[in-house]
């Protein structure tokens, strides 16, 4: 017996024995959930029922698509951080009136649909969008002078504006602990400032810029809705021709080379990126005095942060207050006669939410949707925190195991929402999933995608404890799990908030795979506005911006809940 | 050389630093003493240029540096938590500030070869600095602030985070980097064994003011202040009221005291603290005017001398005296002060 | 943590019963008098009254539970992939385009429906009555009532007109790779100009400035004028019925549709909906009576208003708003459903060499 307990404590003092013990759950969870069903999914396709020959592959269907979707995704990461990183800045460094609603708005993009972006944009810079009407009536002008749907600049602008709050995200999370002092003793020692964020917070960002770039190349490598509405027909990534090939074509086997194409792609970036970045966490001193958030105060500063505020407002905040300007204006051509357009402020497209008018089984309440996809949120945010933190904790272990599990973990983010989609069905269509308990996978999916941002988040978050702080608590006598709870938790407490915002986002917004998930019974507030917007009329249209509105706002004050929340410690930040 | 004038600066609306002025002069090492959160540090971030005083002038030479940011003064500061850059080795952290002087490569190892032997650490110079142990991490920040060769060094509590016995041996070593490299510098530290170990010149900060400044030894003798004689714990203190101004006499819980003063004694009637050093009590003067009896409660014994604790009467249970004689405990002692002995010092109220 | 440990343990035991659950749990078979419940797999446009399904499933003492399974690909696909074993009793939504390849799949049981001889032959494309219809409806190019008006220019009556310089860039219509109008749009002009033919007028359309856009909320809320979108192109690819659909979810009450389709021969291409028993479901019984409900005048007569097509029901009363402001083409384009699904990928593609080079 206590050979067997001494052998345990062997076991427990073993990284590699430490890591697949934090491992075990989450790797049966994406065993189960994710590489089941793609496994049995392409197992299914390139069997000999489907007739399938690889001889029969046409390169050129998957080359092009191939080359345009690493060029396209490489653009907008780099733009994003353009954008992205002297947002970080401003964030992390200084205080200014309306900080808190424009953090929050900035994060707002990565929920909506794709189509109502669409729409945002098209409010915005459509050819009868606001600005071109302007520019019209301004230079009295016979057509629209800019030209932006259906260009490779929406798909560039689109991308940076669904991603920009990840690179804000992530890197001021790490921005924010950087211990000011460092900054101070390259400055005394003679570097000026660009010579200081070159040497020293550069280098110091540096995992975090990393995994804001992985998850942001990610996102873009696998976009669809975007190249789709926004890029127009000339321009196909490889999801877009998935899509194509696998709903309108129904050629799943030539789908299913494209997803497994693109899921080697993920595998081969998430690896290369953890060769780049390595273990480059470093440990926060307990001393550290963090940057203080202030005003800013020179001349120069004041107009970099006036004209950094002024540019995220525009790209990012601009198309969605479009779109919920157009909420409440009603805007149709008066009984077909030309030019007698009738304008005004209406409340009708969000009275009209509330009623059933044609009695439909289908009709959705926006509250029972709202409720729907808080609920399925919040099952999310559960499951991800969960298997999130013990995955974090195996990460921090030197384990080999590490580089082969954790560009697994990735997966998911690569994985095409179609393709999981018909995943699921094939394995999850019998008991326990095909009718009562369905309604689980939905967040459950939502979670294999969340799950790499909520890890990426509290990974470095934990590897920056110092080790010197939980064996204080151990030798002031607390027992492991008080150790968790008073060094861990407080310490991780900034970056457990982030990571439920992205989370709570990632499950609001997500569509791909709630058209294969989703249940009537318990439709989310996506699904409702894609409802209303595939349909025409006037009253459709603004019913979903209506509801894409709500959407908005539901998620604003889901987020600033998030964050007045108390999780012990957070004071201290 | 370093001049400081007149500055000021508060934290969170409330006045941390008022007008501060003094100076350092080559070759010498001042030592700016005070209680935590006296302002020491910020005093120190200002003149190296890293935050903007409100009021007042920060001089080198005679060149007003206001205009010069932090990178440009060319100052040398030694943090208190020592600020090691986590993601560079030992030998990188030293060379920093040379890199950024785009001094030849060759000097750089030379230099950083020298600063490694200067502080006993050869064979370190690719190690990570997040491995080394306190005292390592400190020598390593001591010569990256000195690689550059610094015009003026400042030391935030360098010692502060380390053990007594390493702080002393420190301590030493430190005295003498500083006095072969002929740097002016700042020392900034709340413990007065350590400012009277390292410093030329004292400079006492209390309350966003310097309060005294002078050799270690000046200040020792004279303190301006009640607050200054209790902080070095000089020794008793006890209230009277002045009766007669020349000579002094005041009226104590002890008797009629005859003391002196340094600077204009108070008016009669006012209140006057009167400084009574342990180690000035005789036993056999009779002449002396100033006579104190007691019964001996405690006696330690220190090596040179023997400890006394006395009890006068039931308003002063407590007077300490240092004798070469022991006294046992309980024993009736009279004891004699000089009336140069017994200084009368300036209330710490009466500061501005 | 502000989430109760309570929560979680919660989430620990649903997931791991689940998993426990997913390698041993028996096929549930209802008792007999019980509630019994169909599934119905359809597409995310199915729309149906509340009550008229309310009353079914009182009279037949069933729950109807409807899987809408993203668009008709999708959902279709979804249903081959299951084939082993259904995830439903009954599928609706496959149309004509697609219809070849769900017979070929063999997902559906033949059923016989009694009163068939009442539906006109044209919507009957499966003699094997695997599938049988339900709706038709028509995907036509609308355009901008206002636009023509005010510019004094005559509506285009024929796909050749549209090659013209006078309605040169006037025209918005959809990849065919991406959507379903825009593929049915293809269709109608192969119909017309044949295999041979229809490349050539693509590329002069092409060069008359048409606009392609990838899907059709784009194509109808970005592009086209005649929509609340109010874009640049007066005239788009959409459905017959969307004119009325304009009036009938106008924001202030219209009088008249602001926007009408163009009923030439073969410019409007005629969709054909079916329903099918999927094929190993253990409540065919249910399922035939869910399949004639579908096709008696209460469910035909609810669906205009639900799903904008027209019931095939010839017997189904048509709602006011539908009679006045849709027109039904005399000649609408059709296909062969063979021939679509031999040639979908193909023509498809030559379709984007030629518009999208």
């Amino acid at each position: 017996m206590s050979s067997f307990a001494d052998q345990l404590r062997n076991w427990a003092k073993n990284p590699t024995w430490r890591a697949v013990a934090f491992w075990l759950l989450p790797a049966i969870f994406l065993g189960y959930f994710f590489y089941q069903p793609l496994l049995a999914l392409f197992n299914l396709l390139i069997s000999p029922r489907w007739g399938f020959s690889f001889s029969e592959l046409n390169l050129n269907k998957i080359w092009a698509p191939l080359r345009f979707t690493v060029f396209q995704a490489s653009l907008s990461t780099l733009l994003t951080l353009v954008i992205g990183l002297p947002g970080a800045w401003l964030f992390t460094h200084f205080s200014f009136p309306g900080k808190r609603a424009l953090r929050t708005l900035t994060t707002l993009p990565f929920i909506l649909p794709t189509v109502v972006v669409a729409a945002g944009f098209n409010a915005l810079l459509g050819p009868r969008g606001w600005i071109n009407l302007g520019l019209m009536l301004l230079f009295n002008l016979d057509s629209p002078p800019i030209q932006f749907l259906n260009t490779f600049g929406a798909i560039l602008t689109a991308h940076v504006f669904y991603n920009t709050t990840i690179v804000i995200r992530v890197v001021s999370n790490a921005w924010a602990k950087q211990n000011i002092r460092l900054t101070h003793a390259a400055k005394v020692l003679g570097a000026s400032p660009w010579q200081t964020f070159k040497e020293v917070t550069l280098p110091l960002l540096r995992p975090s810029i990393y995994a804001a770039t992985l998850l942001v190349f990610l996102f873009n490598f696998t976009s669809f809705g975007v190249v789709l509405m926004l890029g127009g027909p000339q321009y196909a990534t490889l999801e877009v021709e998935i899509y194509i090939q696998a709903l309108h074509l129904l050629n799943l086997p030539l789908a299913s080379v494209l997803s497994i194409l693109q899921l080697v792609c993920t595998l081969i970036i998430t690896i290369a990126h953890r060769r780049l970045s390595g273990q480059q966490a470093l440990p926060i001193s307990p001393r550290a005095q963090e940057i203080g958030v202030r005003k800013p105060r020179k001349g120069f500063e004041k107009i970099l942060v006036i004209l950094l505020v002024v540019a995220l407002f525009s790209l990012l905040i601009s198309p969605m207050a479009s779109l919920a300007l157009r909420s409440f204006v009603k805007l149709e051509p008066n009984r077909g006669e030309r030019g007698e357009i009738e304008r005004g402020f209406t409340l009708n497209y969000y009275k009209e939410l509330g009623i059933n008018r044609r009695g439909s089984l289908f009709y959705v309440p926006p509250i029972a949707a709202a409720r729907n996809s808080f609920m399925f949120a919040l099952i999310t945010i559960v499951i991800t925190l969960f298997f999130g933190l013990l995955v974090a904790y195996a990460l921090q272990q030197s384990s080999p195991i590490n580089n082969i599990l954790d560009p697994l973990l990735m997966l998911p983010l690569g994985a095409s929402a179609i393709t999981l989609g018909l995943g699921f069905i094939i394995v999850f269509n019998r008991p326990p999933f095909s009718n009562i308990n369905f309604p689980i996978l939905l967040p459950i999916a939502h979670s294999l995608v969340a799950l790499p941002f909520v890890v990426r988040t509290l990974s470095p978050a934990l590897q920056s404890i110092p080790y010197s702080l939980r064996s204080a608590a151990k030798v002031l006598g607390a027992p492991p799990f008080r150790v968790w709870r008073e060094v861990d938790l407080p310490l991780m407490a900034p970056s457990i908030l982030v990571a439920i915002i992205f989370a709570l986002t990632i499950s609001l917004g997500e569509f791909g795979a709630s058209t294969f998930l989703s249940r009537p019974e318990y439709p989310t507030l996506p699904v409702a506005i894609f409802r209303y917007i595939s349909q025409p009329g006037a009253m459709n249209y603004g019913q979903a911006l209506a509801m894409s509105t709500i959407l908005m706002v539901v998620c604003a004050g889901g987020i600033l809940v998030i964050e007045r929340l108390r999780l012990p410690g957070k004071d201290i930040f | 050389m370093l001049t400081v004038e007149n500055i000021e600066k508060s934290y969170e609306g409330k006045p941390l630093l008022k007008k501060i002025s003094f100076v350092v002069e080559q070759d010498e090492t001042i030592c700016l003493l005070g209680s935590s959160g006296s302002g020491k540090s910020t005093l120190l971030r200002i003149i190296a240029g890293l935050e903007e005083p409100e009021g007042g002038r920060v001089i080198w030479n005679g060149q007003d540096l206001a205009g010069t940011p932090a990178h440009q003064r060319r100052f040398g500061l030694m943090f208190q938590d020592y600020a090691l850059f986590p993601h560079r080795n030992v030998a990188e952290n030293i060379a920093f500030g040379l890199r950024m002087q785009n001094r030849p490569q060759e000097e750089i190892q030379k230099s950083v070869t020298n600063a490694l032997e200067t502080i006993n650490m050869r064979g370190f110079a690719d190690r990570k600095v997040t491995e080394l142990s306190g005292g390592e991490q400190q020598r390593v920040a001591l010569a990256r602030a000195l690689a550059p060769q610094p015009r003026l060094l400042m030391l935030d509590e360098p010692l502060g985070a380390l053990d007594r016995s390493l702080r002393e041996q420190l301590s030493t070593e430190l005295r003498r980097i500083l006095r072969d490299t002929k740097v002016p510098a700042i020392y900034v530290t709340h413990d007065q064994e350590e400012a009277f170990a390292i410093a030329d010149r004292l400079l006492l900060l209390h309350d966003g003011v310097i309060l005294q400044s002078g050799a270690p030894h000046e200040i020792y003798h004279h303190p301006k202040n009640v607050w200054v004689a209790k902080f070095f714990g000089l020794g008793n203190l006890i209230e009277g009221r002045v009766i007669e101004r020349s000579p002094l006499k005041v009226d104590t819980p002890l008797g009629i005291i005859q003391a002196s003063c340094e600077q204009d004694p108070p008016q009669i009637g006012e209140k006057a603290t009167l400084l009574f050093r342990p180690t000035r009590a005789c036993r056999n003067e009779a002449h002396c005017p100033n006579q104190i009896a007691g019964e001996v409660v405690d006696q330690v014994f220190q090596g040179e001398a023997y400890h006394l604790t006395m009890r006068i009467n039931e308003s002063i249970p407590l007077f300490n005296v240092s004798l070469s004689e022991p006294v046992p405990v309980g024993d009736k002692l009279t004891i004699y002060f000089k009336p140069g002995d017994v200084l009368c010092l300036e209330d710490e109220g009466d500061q501005s | 943590m502000f989430i109760q440990k309570r929560q979680i343990h919660h989430l620990v035991v649903v997931l791991i019963l689940a998993l426990i659950l997913a390698g041993c749990s028996p096929q549930e078979t209802a008792a007999p008098g019980e509630t019994r419940t169909l599934r119905v797999m359809t597409h995310d446009s199915f729309a149906v009254s509340e009550d008229l399904i309310a009353q079914f499933e009182s009279e037949n003492n069933v729950d109807i539970s409807f899987i809408r399974s993203g668009d008709t690909g999708s959902a279709l696909n979804q249903a081959i992939l299951s084939r082993d074993n259904p995830l439903a009793d009954v599928f609706y939504g496959i149309d004509n385009t697609f219809l070849t390849r769900a017979l070929q799949e063999d997902i559906f049981e033949p059923y016989a429906f009694p009163l068939l001889e009442n539906i006109p032959d044209q919507f009957k494309l499966d003699p094997t009555n695997n599938a049988l219809p339900v709706d038709y409806g028509d995907v036509c190019i609308n355009y901008d009532k206002a636009y023509f008006e005010t510019n004094n220019l005559a509506v285009p009556e024929s796909l050749e007109a549209l090659t013209q310089p006078e309605y040169e860039g006037l025209l918005v219509t959809e990849n065919p790779a991406t959507s379903s109008p825009g593929l049915a749009f293809l269709m109608a002009t192969i119909a017309q100009f044949g295999q041979e033919g229809y490349l050539d007028f693509w590329a002069e359309l092409s060069q008359n400035g048409l606009v392609v856009a990838s899907d059709w909320e784009t194509a109808y809320y970005s592009n086209f004028s005649g929509s609340t979108g109010q874009g640049p192109q007066p005239m788009v690819v959409s459905y017959g019925s969307s004119p009325a659909a304009e009036v009938i979810f106008a924001e202030t009450p219209l009088d008249e549709a602001p926007t009408a389709s163009i009923i030439g021969a073969n410019t409007c291409f005629r969709q054909i909906e079916f329903v099918g028993i999927l094929k190993g479901t253990p409540n065919r019984d249910l399922a035939e009576k869910f399949v004639d409900f579908m096709l008696s005048p209460p469910f035909q007569e609810d669906i205009p208003m639900q799903m904008f097509v027209f019931p095939v029901n010839p017997d189904a009363q048509l709602p006011e708003a539908f009679v006045e402001n849709i027109q039904i083409p005399d000649q609408p384009a059709t296909l062969a459903p063979e021939l679509i699904d031999e040639n979908r990928e193909a023509w498809i593609e030559a379709w984007m060499e030629t518009v999208l080079p």
